[in-house]
């Protein structure tokens, strides 16, 4: 019984730091994913403005609109020359 | 909503180079700095073709995804804009971007000092109030906020840029297409746009010719 408890108490810390290292070692095998998962960022900055917002649409955005929608009309020749 | 698009038509372009001068008189940008220019596939072959790039207001936009300090935004109108007080010229969205939409007024510099990016608005500036001196000076003419379309678009001579809402382009384009006669494939695909095998072969060969002469000198 002496020399079981002997051997414990001199095996113990020799235990413990084998343990140790072969977690340590084996860290180093562990597997995970490398690839870089960009998330968009939340934007910090200053806020925008609307563009119906002031100067001369004030505020209307349909008005704001209809002058886009017209301008982008005006692209299309076969509606305008015909 | 709308949903801000360039469509460029290659078959109209004429590499005439309008947009590119119109951007830049527009708004007033710094040497160097080009927020559109024309890139033309088999240059010098019959039937090469031209394209009007700029910032294509990516709907899942690489640059707001790697910039570290977070300055890029989205308007409701899927423009994708920056503030430029946040940003720190590290260059990542010029890396990120497929088109080398982001621009530097120093140009490939060091890390840091680049200067601040700038890039196509679709003329709708900043984070500033819309028509203000600060807009302009930081990021150009506001004209969306008077109800106009993109310069560059605007001043295409043969309406080649179109530039608006996207189904509204489309239709415009699509319109065309049918107006052209070609059916299927050739209404809009690969070759119409970029060009056919034979006149890349061609142009190998023409490169190679060149350089067997100048070897030769």
């Amino acid at each position: 019984m002496k020399n079981v408890s002997r051997m414990r108490l001199t095996l113990g810390p020799a235990f413990v730091a084998m343990v140790a290292a072969l977690a340590l070692g084996l860290s180093a095998c562990g597997e995970y994913s490398q690839v870089a998962n960009y998330k968009p960022g939340n934007y910090q900055g200053k806020s925008d403005t609307r563009p119906w917002e002031g100067g001369q649409f004030a505020g209307n955005k349909q008005a704001w609109e209809a002058a886009l929608a017209n301008r982008a009309q005006g692209q299309n020749e076969y509606k305008r020359t015909n | 909503m709308a949903r801000m698009k360039f469509l460029c038509d290659a078959e109209r372009c004429i590499e005439c180079n309008g947009c590119v001068t119109a951007c830049k008189n527009e708004h007033e940008l710094p040497w160097g700095v080009n927020r559109r220019r024309v890139v033309t596939i088999n240059d010098g072959v019959p039937g090469e073709k031209s394209i009007s790039v700029s910032c294509m207001h990516c709907s899942d936009a690489p640059c707001m995804a790697v910039c570290p300090t977070d300055c890029f935004y989205k308007t409701d109108e899927g423009v994708v804009l920056h503030n430029k007080d946040a940003c720190i010229g590290c260059g990542y969205c010029f890396f990120a971007c497929p088109f080398g939409a982001p621009q530097f007024p120093n140009g490939p510099a060091a890390f840091g000092a680049r200067g601040k990016m700038d890039k196509c608005t679709f003329c709708s500036g900043g984070p500033e109030e819309n028509g203000t001196k600060e807009e302009f000076e930081k990021y150009g003419r506001n004209r969306i906020s008077e109800g106009k379309l993109p310069a560059c678009a605007e001043m295409c001579s043969t309406k080649a840029l179109l530039a608006g809402d996207a189904p509204v382009i489309s239709d415009i384009f699509r319109d065309r297409a049918l107006r052209r006669g070609k059916a299927g494939d050739a209404a809009w695909g690969w070759t119409t746009a970029y060009g056919k095998p034979e006149q890349a072969q061609e142009r190998t060969q023409e490169r190679t010719r060149e350089q067997k002469q100048e070897g030769g000198k």
